[in-house]
């Protein structure tokens, strides 16, 4: 049986897309079948984030409205040959999608995916609702700022309301905690919410902390997800967070800032 | 989401468990006439509260040399006070043998221990009290936009965040930071009070006593235990 995660915020920009990217590849690596369904339908952006915009054909809207089987609208990553793509429509609206049409689609991927990520559009309308009811597991991405955070805590409330979980009675949904955007310095300097803060705000499990960094923009815009950047920090803050999802006991890091060392602090090279 | 079939099924027959706050009339003596005299002098306080009210009988603080109370008795008593007993609790077995035979409902006095502890310690107020069966106890983190309200007592065994907001009849306790608004007494009893652990409340409010945390006097953050209650039209807020 599947687990069906999805990544959710609430808040637009605060890496939904890039977190959905980066764990769906990271699961995959680790060989696990994992699809990645994008239901920001209108806006669609998770098949540039994974460099595959060119190869759709059929999306989410076609599936739900029989008009392509999954098989013809799922696009296996070149990649990895475990993680295979859903996207969303870019020319329908949101209101093409209806909660029997994706529970059909992921009673179907359940059949044979070990991992269904569902990347949440911003905002707690139709598409994000649709795409956290079915959800065993959830990512609640959030940038260490009071908006940021108070809609994270929104979105929470309605997760433990409006599941299908919620609704059934049954365990309710998980939450994780992903902390994105983070620079330890503008923290120290008090222009950012620290970990500390947002925990006690959201008093959430910490699944990891990725940080603020060149490298998610430049792999966003070069198709890549940052996760197999191995060099770059964020990629391995996202491997971390894939590692600690998995049950793996991994110290959290980018947390602190980074400790200058001799000569850096000598001749006052920025790292 | 319920097929139609189903919701059809609810809207003719449904049974639901619900909680109904009840005056118990607790009996310690067997003089009826005493009694009857004790019962007028209280109803005197709230005649209109009262009337027509059901009332449970709890015969818990019976002593052993009134046990030849009889349950008709009492049911006179009530009636001609226009009370309408609707059970028995605690007793000796024959007063529930009298109650069975009235075809009366004897609830089992498990509880009423409890209770009588609780309000023992406290002083009794005037104001009729609030039942235990309607507290309510939540254990996880009231979010930003939830709504939580209780017709009795209120505990949060978690944090309240901004955004959220907290109502009860009675009193409200947070165990953790309560940030959203919090309203206690909101059908107006004024000794209704607000404890929590971690004051941060963007409102606070005691039957309908409010207060918003920028105003002029604002309540600073206090990361301490402190107790809020309604003095005339100002909202005190202390420490304990």
């Amino acid at each position: 049986m599947a687990r069906i995660i999805v990544v959710t915020s609430g808040k637009g920009g605060v890496g939904k897309t890039t977190t959905s990217a980066a764990i769906s590849m990271g699961l995959a690596k680790r060989g696990y079948k994992t699809a990645v369904i994008d239901f920001d339908v209108g806006l669609r952006n998770l098949d540039l984030v994974m460099g595959c915009e060119r190869r759709v054909v059929y999306d989410l809207v076609n599936v739900i409205q029989q008009e392509a089987t999954l098989n013809q609208a799922l696009i296996r990553d070149k990649r990895c040959d475990q993680l295979f793509i859903l996207p969303a429509s870019q020319t329908r609206d949101k209101d093409a999608l209806s909660l029997e049409g994706v529970g059909k689609i992921l009673e179907e991927l359940a059949k044979d995916f070990e991992y269904i990520v569902c990347d949440s559009p911003a905002g707690i309308e139709r598409g994000a609702t649709m795409a956290m009811y079915f959800a065993d597991d959830a990512f609640v991405v959030t940038n260490p700022e009071v908006s940021s955070v108070r809609d994270s805590d929104r979105m929470l409330g309605i997760l433990s309301s409006k599941s299908r979980r919620a609704e059934r009675g049954e365990e309710p949904i998980k939450e994780f905690l992903l902390l994105t955007r983070y620079a330890p310095d503008r923290v120290k300097l008090g222009e950012m919410l620290s970990v500390d803060d947002v925990q006690e705000i959201l008093s959430l499990h910490l699944l990891g902390v990725v940080p603020d960094s060149k490298s998610v923009l430049n792999a966003s815009n070069s198709g890549v997800p940052v996760i197999l950047d191995e060099q770059s920090d964020a990629g391995q803050a996202y491997k971390d967070i894939v590692g600690r999802y998995l049950g793996e006991e991994i110290p959290h890091r980018f947390i602190e800032e980074e400790k200058k060392g001799l000569f850096s602090k000598l001749f006052g090279g920025r790292s | 989401m319920p097929s139609d079939a189903v919701s059809l099924q609810h809207q003719i027959l449904e049974f639901k468990s619900a909680a109904v706050t009840l005056p118990v009339l607790a009996v310690a003596h067997g003089d009826l006439d005493l009694l009857a005299r004790a019962l007028e002098a209280k109803l005197a306080q709230a005649p209109e509260f009262f009337k027509n009210s059901p009332v449970m009988l709890d015969l818990q603080k019976l002593s052993e040399q009134h046990r030849d109370l009889a349950v008709q008795d009492l049911i006179d008593i009530l009636s001609a006070h226009q009370l309408i007993a609707i059970g028995v609790r605690g007793g000796y077995p024959q007063h529930a043998a009298e109650a069975a035979a009235l075809n009366l409902p004897v609830f089992s006095a498990q509880n009423a221990g409890a209770e009588q502890a609780r309000t023992e310690k406290q002083p009794a107020s005037p104001a009729p009290a609030r039942r235990s069966a309607d507290n309510k106890l939540i254990l996880q983190p009231v979010r930003s936009g939830q709504r939580v309200y209780a017709s009795g007592d209120l505990t949060i065994v978690a944090s309240v965040s901004a955004g959220a907001e907290i109502m009860a009849e009675g009193n409200i306790h947070v165990y953790g930071s309560l940030r959203g608004r919090a309203l206690a007494g909101v059908q107006g009893d004024r000794d209704s009070r607000i404890f929590c652990s971690d004051l941060r409340a963007e409102l606070i409010s005691i039957a309908g006593v409010y207060q918003l945390a920028d105003e002029d006097a604002p309540h600073p953050p206090v990361q301490k235990w402190v107790c809020i209650r309604l003095q005339e039209q100002k909202l005190i807020v202390e420490k304990i």
